[in-house]
């Protein structure tokens, strides 16, 4: 394609077209930058789309919250000088330019230094991780074999940059807020690492290329091969998503802020700019589970049913991404925030032995080939414990109507 | 000796001896961290893909917050007027050196010297993968049993009696 013509690119397949086009201004770089620019144009993409894809999420996350507490959410910020309103659209821009504009406090005892890195260092792996998820056919930023093992190796950063902020700031509340981010995250890792490890036992590779290569639709196939279409797969992407819930701090499992508790957490001595850069950190995280949840269960780039696939691959990876963000801000406005006793004991009794017993899951619908038999067995296997399960961990406990002991 | 490797090395370099030297231990700590990652960087440029992300997975993941907790949960706030050195410090550097010695003649005796560059079996991950669940599945299996061990063990200790 490096002799292609703009009107070439037009004419081929939409599915290519960025990819093409990629192809088309590398063309133009002297042969020894090729590579250079073939980066800086893989990654530019990436930095501009979800930064943007936060803005327009922090405002439709508002206006959904709004709704779902029968108020309107922000539907007054628009184009300035203008009376157009966009329906608030324009409320994100405000913030960002409100956050940068801010005076930057550090408190007098903080550790000036640690303090000025854990920002970075909690954004710089969560935009590590965009790098192995596969966003269309032919599109993803880096082709490693074990990229499902970078992802997670990447995500292990996050932890050490919160209790670094929680640590510099020198204030019990945000030391107590990375305690609780801390144990909650490592609680975390385990069933989401292993709710994935399902995956790759079925697939047999670590390559997110492949395992989404893995969930295509066969010839002749009308429904496509995602493995949420099987109940280990089922039962696998919900103990994923609530995992990846509680991994990136988002309520129900949002203990670390607790704003009612401990004010902020690990961020309370942060303002400006610094705290907007948490912020984004915290959504480019979500993003980016959920765009590893949509690799591993929900087929990436694939169309669901084969009659849809004239919609461009890149475009059903967002379409899927905007769904799990909407169930993310559905959950956020329905669920009240779990105790540090409760989210503890659902990691360790709940979710840790059902992911275990998902991986069995797995091994048995590999050797019964599927069919109407695996469904039966498999989904027996899995609902029997999780009954099971659910019903002995409230046993004996008294489920009435909430008592305060210190507020009257 | 290429540029990548010369920064990486001043990076471990430069992060160990911050480990060593930095008086508040939480930034030694952080200082290992960084030690850690660029050894991880390290295997992963030498193509050893899987050992380099279990480095980060477990060393940056697991291993540093597990160093944090133990000196926030041991001591608090910075040691009051104790030297940058241990008082033993001649015995610690005596056994650094010993330790570096045997590792040094082990290694340049072994056949890591001697052998060709870009031996790079494909896929590293699934060679590894096999090895561990044919050749190597008993001592897998022994390991694992002893890491249950030690669990149950640390459980044990931990719980609270009951009279």
């Amino acid at each position: 394609m490096d002799d292609g013509t703009f009107a070439h690119i037009a004419a081929i397949d939409p599915d290519q077209a960025l990819v093409a086009f990629k192809h088309y201004l590398v063309g133009f770089a002297p042969e020894a930058l090729q590579p250079l620019v073939s980066i800086v144009l893989t990654i530019t993409p990436i930095l501009l789309v979800f930064p943007l894809l936060f803005g327009l999420t922090t405002v439709i996350e508002r206006k959904g919250l709004g709704r779902i507490q029968n108020r309107l959410g922000p539907n007054r910020v628009g184009l300035p000088f203008t009376r157009t309103r966009l329906f608030g659209f324009g409320q994100f821009i405000a913030d960002g330019l409100k956050t940068l504009t801010k005076e930057d406090i550090v408190p007098r005892n903080a550790d000036k230094i640690v303090h000025f890195l854990a920002p970075l260092a909690l954004l710089v792996p969560v935009l590590l991780g965009f790098s192995v998820l596969p966003y269309g056919r032919n599109m993803v930023p880096i082709e490693l074999d074990a990229g499902l093992l970078f992802f997670f190796a990447v995500g292990a950063g996050t932890e050490l940059a919160v209790f670094m902020a929680g640590w510099s700031s020198r204030n019990k509340y945000s030391l107590l807020g990375a305690m609780r981010a801390i144990a909650q995250m490592l609680s975390y890792e385990i069933p989401l690492i292993l709710s994935a490890v399902a995956v790759v036992m079925i697939t047999g590779t670590l390559s997110t290329t492949r395992i989404v290569e893995a969930q295509l639709a066969g010839e002749g196939q009308w429904l496509a091969n995602w493995h949420l279409f099987t109940p280990w797969g089922l039962a696998g992407f919900l103990l994923f998503l609530v995992a990846a819930t509680a991994e990136s701090n988002r309520s129900p499992f949002d203990i670390p802020e607790g704003e009612s508790e401990i004010i902020a957490g690990y961020y309370i001595e942060y303002s400006g700019f610094k705290f907007a850069l948490f912020f984004l950190g915290e959504y480019l995280g979500l993003f980016a589970m959920s765009g590893l949840a949509i690799t591993l269960f929900l087929g990436g780039w694939a169309a669901p049913v084969s009659f849809l696939a004239f919609i461009p691959s890149w475009m059903w990876f967002f379409l899927k991404l905007f769904a799990l963000i909407a169930l993310f801000i559905w959950v956020r406005g329905t669920l009240p925030r779990l105790r540090m006793d409760q989210l503890m004991n659902f990691a360790w009794k709940f979710l840790l032995p059902l992911t275990l017993i998902n991986l069995v899951n797995v091994a048995l619908w590999h050797y019964l080939g599927g069919g109407w038999m695996g469904w039966v067995v498999c989904s027996l296997v899995i609902g029997v414990p999780y009954v099971w399960l659910g019903r002995a961990l409230f046993a004996g406990r008294k489920l009435g109507p909430r008592t305060y002991r210190f507020a009257t | 000796m290429d540029a990548a490797f010369a920064i990486l090395a001043a990076l471990i370099v430069v992060s160990a001896a911050g480990a060593m030297f930095l008086r508040n231990l939480v930034h030694c700590a952080l200082c290992l961290v960084a030690t850690f990652g660029g050894l991880a960087l390290v295997y992963l440029k030498l193509g050893a893909q899987f050992v380099g992300l279990v480095q980060i997975l477990v060393y940056v993941g697991a291993v540093a917050i597990l160093i944090l907790f133990a000196i926030l949960l041991t001591r608090s706030g910075e040691p009051a007027g104790q030297g940058r050195m241990a008082p033993g410090w001649p015995l610690g550097a005596g056994v650094a050196a010993a330790v570096f010695a045997v590792l040094a003649a082990a290694v340049s005796g072994s056949f890591v010297g001697t052998r060709s560059a870009g031996l790079v079996i494909e896929p590293a991950v699934v060679a590894i993968g096999h090895q561990l669940m044919t050749t190597y599945v008993l001592p897998l299996e022994v390991l694992a049993l002893l890491l249950t061990a030690a669990l149950i063990g640390a459980v044990i200790i931990a719980m609270k009696e009951s009279k």
